[in-house]
């Protein structure tokens, strides 16, 4: 991890620069082009459904995006799903990754199972959650509470959020197990048994010990997470698409539904500008206080 | 200080046992170490001690009081371990005082314990850094600090020395020693190096495949081996072994007929009947290069350790008979050269490996 980051930049040589060139361009092509269309159509007057309204718009996608209460609603939306999987794959992770290295019988294949969703992909896992477990009348959960004497509880109508959360947080709970058990493994068990010696009983050790091995780790989950967290859509498109209202919509779905589903490329780019402002944002804070954590 | 008592202590682990059932008296202020060849099961035995393992059957006693059920904490024992195990996020202080923090000692109480043992171990301008920051040896010595700042009844060191280079390991076997010295505690010591064990023992424990081999005084285990294994095991260069034939028994000794037909007297008696096949143990230092020696052989290798030089000899029939004499003696290689032999030096080994008893102790363990 940390030596892919001990070349300082300045430090390229001039042959070494030149045969790294063709790769840095098509990069630079990759990465630019569709940058420099976004901004340029975001402001531009650009919709499918009225081409004779065309040319430069200014500020005014913005304008309109701003002003879209649906916009505000996404963003916090976007946050609430980023903040609530990260809190809950990270503390579950922590817990699951302790648990499954300490030894039990059938310890592997539990590892196996534990670890499997994360190679489902997002498609299906919110096919399977939405028809197999929360839908009210064929649904696992559904056919657990009438077992009870319940009512189903119809779940992406009344907590719409709180599922694709749930599922969201299904998927990459494997991916945060995987990371800090690895990381758990690594543990110098004479430091544990120092820590016995000292004194300190399970909790102590997990506080004082574990978790201060794991920070590292943890940091990793956070900032991988973060990354693909910022743009969930899968899941979203499969279950709510966006809804009911706009009480699933983020940042991505709503930009696939200025762009798709009302055609409104100029509103869809500035929606899509606002997104990489705000991706570079968390971007920044996170590889800053990260990376000074790696460096040890 | 603590005394502690080892009755037929066992550890199984599965179905294999690597503690046979040990039975041991560590009186207080000793400093005893416990030694043997990989997986002679000394650590685990330190590790029962410490209560990080449990122990199967057998009874642990620290100052008379059972301990077996007791937890590695409530024991009142402090651990070093082989790879320090320091807490890599934490400064020297507060690994050295994080016992007393887990045992709530107020902070001004535990900084004059932390100052108290960084005094000791001269670890004061290092209390702020990070154990990635400290050499090997100052990590070494903050292990002991953490041991220290507990005020154990015993100390036990897992190997402590073994990831330290030689010079640093020399002086660190002088700083253990002082130590125990300044401290006056019970210390428990593991290693597999016998130049730690006699060096620093006040007793030491020889272990073989779970089971105590011999217990006693370096000089006590060196002069007066109880078996072959002790004997090969303790003193380095190793003894040399010969196989003899007792030709005579006598009241001065036995009489050995060697390979090349050879005889000598050794001042040893026992079970050893004449025409028994046995073994003649010979420490390097009890052969000396003489002309009228008893024993022939051709030098096959010289290693010259400035103050001392070693001679491997290939005589009575076997290739590589260590002989240790001074420095300054100029004998070469593929020299042929008569050797005697202090044959009070020497020891006998039925076919059975133990040992013919010496006619006499030895002069500095006579009293």
């Amino acid at each position: 991890m940390s030596s892919a980051t001990q070349e300082t930049p300045g430090a390229i040589k001039a042959p070494g620069g030149f045969l790294v060139m063709p790769s840095v361009i098509v990069l630079l092509a990759w990465m630019i082009v569709p940058l420099v269309m976004t901004v340029w159509f975001s402001f531009q007057y650009y919709n499918l459904l009225a081409p004779e309204t065309a040319g430069f718009a200014g500020l005014d996608n913005y304008e309109f995006l701003v002003t879209d209460p649906d916009f505000w609603v996404s963003l916090r939306n976007t946050l609430v799903l980023l903040s609530s999987v990260l809190v809950i794959t990270v503390v579950l992770g922590t817990l699951l990754a302790v648990l499954f290295d300490q030894p039990f019988p059938g310890r592997n294949i539990a590892r196996v199972l534990a670890i499997s969703p994360f190679f489902i992909m997002p498609t299906v896992a919110a096919l399977i959650w939405k028809n197999l477990m929360m839908h009210p009348i064929y649904g696992v959960f559904g056919a657990v509470a009438q077992a009870f004497g319940f009512e189903p509880v119809d779940w992406f109508a009344q907590f719409p959020l709180a599922s694709v959360i749930a599922i969201v947080s299904w998927e990459w709970l494997p991916f945060a197990l995987l990371i800090l058990l690895t990381a758990v493994q690594s543990l110098d068990h004479e430091q544990r048994e120092a820590a016995r010696m000292d004194g300190a009983g399970v909790i102590a050790q997990f506080v004082f010990i574990t978790l201060p091995h794991l920070s590292r780790a943890i940091g990793v989950v956070v900032m991988i997470e973060t990354i693909f967290l910022l743009t969930v859509f899968a899941e979203i498109f499969v279950t709510t698409s966006g809804g009911p209202g706009n009480a699933t919509t983020n940042l991505a779905f709503l930009i696939y539904a200025r762009a798709l589903l009302q055609f409104d490329i100029g509103g869809a780019s500035a929606g899509g500008v606002v997104a990489i402002v705000l991706a570079n944002i968390v971007a920044f804070f996170l590889v800053r206080s990260i990376a000074r954590r790696l460096e040890v | 200080m603590a005394t502690l008592t080892l009755r037929g202590l066992r550890k199984s682990f599965g179905t294999t046992e690597v503690i046979k059932g040990i039975d041991l008296d560590i009186a207080e202020r000793e400093f005893v170490v416990f030694v043997g060849p990989s997986g002679c099961g000394k650590s685990t035995l330190l590790r029962m001690i410490a209560g990080l393992e449990p122990i199967t059957a057998g009874e642990l006693r620290i100052d008379d009081k059972r301990v077996n059920e007791v937890g590695p904490a409530d024991r009142g024992l402090a651990m070093v371990f082989q790879s320090y195990a320091l807490y890599p996020h934490m400064t020297v202080r507060q690994n050295m005082g994080f016992a007393l923090r887990l045992a709530r000692v107020p902070k001004a109480e535990r900084d004059r314990k932390v100052n108290e043992a960084s005094r000791i171990l001269q670890l004061d301008p290092y209390l702020e850094r990070r154990p990635k920051d400290l050499s090997g040896g100052q990590r070494q010595r903050v292990a002991i600090g953490r041991a220290i700042v507990r005020d154990p009844k015993v100390f036990l060191f897992d190997e402590p020395l073994s990831n330290l280079d030689a010079a640093l390991r020399g002086q660190m076997r002088i700083e253990l020693s002082r130590l125990h010295e300044e401290l006056n505690a019970t210390m428990i010591y593991v290693t597999h190096d016998q130049i730690e064990a006699m060096t620093m023992a006040e007793k030491i424990v020889v272990l073989r495949a779970g089971e105590i081999e011999q217990v006693g005084s370096p000089l006590e285990l060196y002069h007066h081996p109880i078996n072959l294994f002790v004997a090969g095991f303790i003193g380095s260069p190793r003894m040399n072994m010969l196989a003899v034939k007792v030709v005579a028994t006598n009241p001065s000794g036995t009489e050995v007929e060697l390979a090349s037909g050879a005889r000598l007297i050794v001042p040893s008696s026992g079970g050893a009947r004449v025409g028994d096949a046995v073994t003649l143990g010979i420490r390097p230092e009890a052969l000396r290069p003489d002309p009228n020696g008893v024993l022939q052989g051709e030098v096959r290798l010289v290693e010259q350790l400035g103050g001392l030089t070693l001679l491997h000899v290939a005589a009575e029939g076997i290739d590589d008979m260590t002989v240790q004499i001074e420095g300054s003696n100029g004998t070469r290689m593929h020299q042929s050269v008569r050797l005697s032999v202090d044959t009070s030096a020497c020891h006998l080994f039925d076919s059975s490996g133990l040992a013919l008893a010496h006619l006499t102790r030895h002069p500095l363990l006579a009293a």
